[in-house]
């Protein structure tokens, strides 16, 4: 059972997500945008976050920098939902702090292996 | 379309259709303003996100047709956002068509009714053509292709990603040397080793040369580097994959399996770690005609690298840890207990328990560290279904070979020493053992034969049993074999057991015909020294017409023996009880005094040398001599000798340190221990003294006087 912080601007996604999560006996909590997000993340401690890239307000990257400034947030897996990765991308995203990605779309099997490749 | 989806998928399938929709009205919308007004800034950003967003979750829930036309739209959309392109009329218009398209697609879904698909096709063309159109204007906008998402890694190897088909005899090596910052990434090493070592059979070696001293120690830098031996039927791109995360993080670097070429037709496709099981090539089949200059080349480079370090899995490091974490608990414990206060009873059984627990930590630390160096026998055991399958046709025999007990577990130095005696044990059945077809049908047995190779593990020791269901030993033919060979006395009836005990003569030979694969005689001598110099015995049993079955008893380590503490004069020494025969009460009227310094004892009707250790060896016994002391008979190699011992002391495991290693090596030692009191005691080599003596005894005498009651002795001697 890991905590986990499921970051979407998409009501379909994020449900998806988080309720994968939580049929796998996680502990999950939702935020549509980076602002809500790091509102949640300033309150308590995660195990992992899965953030979507694109969202309004503050986007998935400069979340993850705001993330990786907290003690508790330093070296825990932060992954990206992204709907594709060139090389240029993933640069991006290592330089924000990700720990990952995950390429949409996806299935909910896929989902829980890649959070099992984090939590193991 | 959507038959494959899981529930939870088809339960926000609602939720999908709403938002979708909303994204293109926003699109819709947005295309309409831009073609009024010309692009402003936040238009385009929300106009992109719509787009981005139905393709992002049209794909999860099925919908791959509209998820390539959104992503073909966004692609055009980026490039105008990017002002790489400036929006004609045109490109506007596609785009609204896309959203038509989108729409029609989505609200078909929707409402149960079928799609209309056609349009999609042409659509994406246009766009694409759209999108290319702007590129070659000069534009440094990169095109991506849908098939850039599922090729995650940019910078795999070049061109080739080659797909091992079948079982590679080398393993693939992975070297892992995360950067510092690695944790900092979320990453973890040994998350990645994990999923890395679950591709296939895998040793990881450990480099811990980077790791500062303890005050220097930043907890979140990563100062481990690894290097990953996989065996399996692993493509690269599996490989490249578990490491898709951490490849700007790391140093990686991947060497494809070298397929190894065969030495010996009969060994070539072991699965198994072939340099692991053939430490040394050349002498390994010595005839084989096969062998070529450039194959032995090759297994003498594997071979060298075996030497160099011992690979071992993960888990096994994680148990010692463990081991080590209990180890530090009891050690804060018993430390707590140390100051200068009276011991009361309340403190005496504290100390107790923490002793108590001192010794289980040990004992479980010991069985760790002996796990390090172990190796399955399947290493070994592997390579023979294919050597037998190929010697029987040779052979033009039938024969089936069972394997049982391949995951027993041995120490790696005895277990590389082990594959030349197996070979040669399994090679004899197969070629004197095992009768032809016609043969045993005559004999009334099935057509085909029977070569078990076991193993079980048993206390300390291994028992490893080579069996077959063929003739069995001849022992009228062995007998006559040794008698023309003067090996056994002319009047001499020798037991069965004692004529088994012919086959190990050197040179010894039944067959006529010396067949290209054993029956030169230089077998089973071989085998027994090889066996014995690993501490070891071997057992010969045999029923005529029924088959035979050699038995090698091995020790699952050669580091730590069973020894049984001796006293000789006011020394301590250690000797391998596996070693010790039997021991006695001196009795002077059995003694046969011998000029030269070494008498004999009568034992039963065998006739013994005595040995002074002290004197033989030129070590100085101190004060205390040795007087009507106790005669412990050892036996090395087929030899019996008495040492002449002032008391016998506890058994005990003890640690084998090696003189050479740590002063030179010293003949009759085989090296040195540490008892528990501290004393350093040395441990006796049987084999070592038995020579001595053989040279100090007068030659014809001992022959003789051994000769005639024992034949066995005659044979060894």
């Amino acid at each position: 059972m890991a905590r986990i912080l499921a970051v979407d601007d998409s009501t379909s996604l994020r449900q998806l997500v988080v309720h994968t999560l939580r049929e796998a006996g996680h502990q999950v909590s939702e935020a549509v945008n980076g602002v809500e997000a790091l509102a949640i993340a300033r309150s308590q401690p995660f195990d992992v976050v899965i953030s979507d890239v694109n969202m309004p307000q503050m986007d998935g990257l400069t979340l993850l920098k705001h993330l990786r400034a907290l003690p508790s947030f330093r070296t825990i897996p932060i992954l990206v939902l992204t709907t594709e990765m060139d090389p240029a991308r993933k640069a991006e995203a290592k330089a924000s702090g990700a720990t990952g990605w995950m390429v949409k779309p996806f299935n909910p099997e896929q989902l829980l292996s890649t959070i099992r490749k984090v939590t193991g | 379309m959507t038959s494959s989806l899981s529930g939870l998928q088809s339960q926000f399938m609602g939720a999908f259709f709403e938002e979708s929709f909303e994204s293109l009205e926003l699109l819709e919308t947005g295309l309409l303003r831009m073609e009024a007004e010309g692009l402003t800034s936040t238009d385009i950003n929300d106009i992109f996100r719509a787009a981005h967003s139905i393709k992002g979750s049209a794909g999860t829930f099925g919908f791959q047709l509209v998820t390539e036309l959104a992503h073909d739209m966004e692609t055009l959309l980026d490039l105008f956002r990017a002002g790489h392109l400036v929006p004609r009329q045109s490109s506007i218009a596609l785009l609204l068509s896309g959203v038509d398209a989108l729409r029609q697609v989505l609200t078909a879904s929707r409402d149960g009714g079928q799609a209309d698909h056609a349009a999609i096709a042409p659509l994406r063309q246009r766009l694409q053509d759209a999108t290319r159109e702007d590129a070659s204007a000069g534009a440094e906008a990169t095109e991506i292709s849908p098939s850039a998402a599922t090729t995650p890694l940019g910078a795999s190897p070049p061109v080739s990603t080659p797909v091992i088909e079948s079982p590679s005899l080398s393993p693939w090596i992975v070297s892992f040397k995360p950067n510092a910052d690695l944790l900092r990434t979320g990453n973890e090493p040994l998350r990645l080793l994990r999923e890395l070592t679950s591709l296939g059979t895998a040793q990881v070696e450990t480099d811990f040369s980077r790791l500062p001293e303890w005050d220097d120690i930043v907890v979140d830098d990563c100062y481990l580097s690894f290097t990953v031996r996989l065996i399996g039927a692993i493509d690269r791109a599996q490989i490249v994959e578990v490491f898709g995360w951490v490849e700007e993080d790391a140093k990686i670097e991947i060497s494809e399996p070298v397929q190894l070429a065969p030495i010996l037709k009969g060994e070539a496709e072991s699965p198994a770690l072939p340099n692991e099981a053939r430490p040394s090539p050349a002498p390994h089949h010595p005839r084989a005609p096969q062998a070529t200059a450039q194959a032995s080349e090759v297994a003498g480079e594997a071979a060298g690298q075996t030497l160099a370090s011992v690979r071992v899995g993960i888990d096994r490091i994680d148990a010692l840890m463990n081991m080590v974490g209990e180890l530090i608990i009891t050690q804060s414990m018993l430390g707590e207990l140390d100051d200068d206060g009276p011991i009361d009873a309340k403190r005496a059984a504290r100390i107790r328990e923490g002793l108590s627990q001192l010794a289980r930590n040990t004992r479980g630390l010991q069985e760790n560290v002996m796990r390090l160096r172990s190796m399955p026998l399947s290493v070994v055991f592997n390579r023979f279904q294919r050597l037998v399958h190929d010697l029987a046709q040779q052979l033009g025999k039938k024969i089936d070979l069972t394997v049982s007990g391949q995951n027993t577990e041995l120490d790696k130095t005895v277990l590389e020493k082990l594959g030349d005696p197996l070979v040669h044990l399994v090679r004899n059945s197969l070629d004197h053992g095992l009768e032809t077809p016609a043969e045993r049908i005559a004999a009334g047995k099935p057509e085909t034969g029977n070569i078990s190779l076991s193993a079980i593990h048993r206390g300390s020791d291994i028992y490893i049993e080579v069996a077959d269901d063929g003739r069995g030993l001849d022992t009228d033919r062995i007998l006559a074999r040794g008698r023309e060979r003067g090996l056994v006395a002319p009047n001499a009836q020798p037991t069965e057991s004692e004529i088994f005990e012919l086959i190990f003569a050197p040179g010894f030979s039944t067959n006529e015909v010396v067949t290209e694969l054993s029956g030169r005689g230089v077998g089973m001598d071989v085998v027994r020294r090889n066996v014995r110099a690993l501490g070891g015995s071997i057992k010969v049993e045999s029923v005529r017409g029924k088959g035979a079955k050699i038995s090698l008893r091995l020790p699952m380590t050669l580091a730590i023996i069973d020894g049984q503490l001796i006293r000789i004069g006011d020394r301590p020494f250690v000797l391998p009880l596996l070693s010790i025969v039997e021991s006695l009460q001196i009795q002077t009227s059995r003694i046969h005094p011998l000029s030269g310094g070494c008498d004999l004892y009568r034992l039963r009707d065998e006739l013994i040398p005595m040995v002074e250790v002290g004197a033989l060896l030129g070590i100085d016994m101190g004060a205390a001599k040795s007087g009507d002391s106790l005669l412990v008979i050892v036996e090395a190699e087929g030899e019996r000798l008495g040492l002449m011992v002032d008391e016998l002391q506890a058994q005990q495991q003890v640690v084998v340190k090696s003189l050479e290693a740590n002063y030179e090596r010293v003949l009759g030692l085989a090296g040195a221990t540490i008892l528990g009191d501290g004393n350093v005691a040395f441990i006796l080599d049987v084999a070592d003294i038995s020579k001595l003596i053989r040279k100090i005894l007068p030659k014809g005498r001992t022959k003789n006087a051994i000769g005639r009651s024992v034949p066995t002795q005659t044979i060894a001697v």
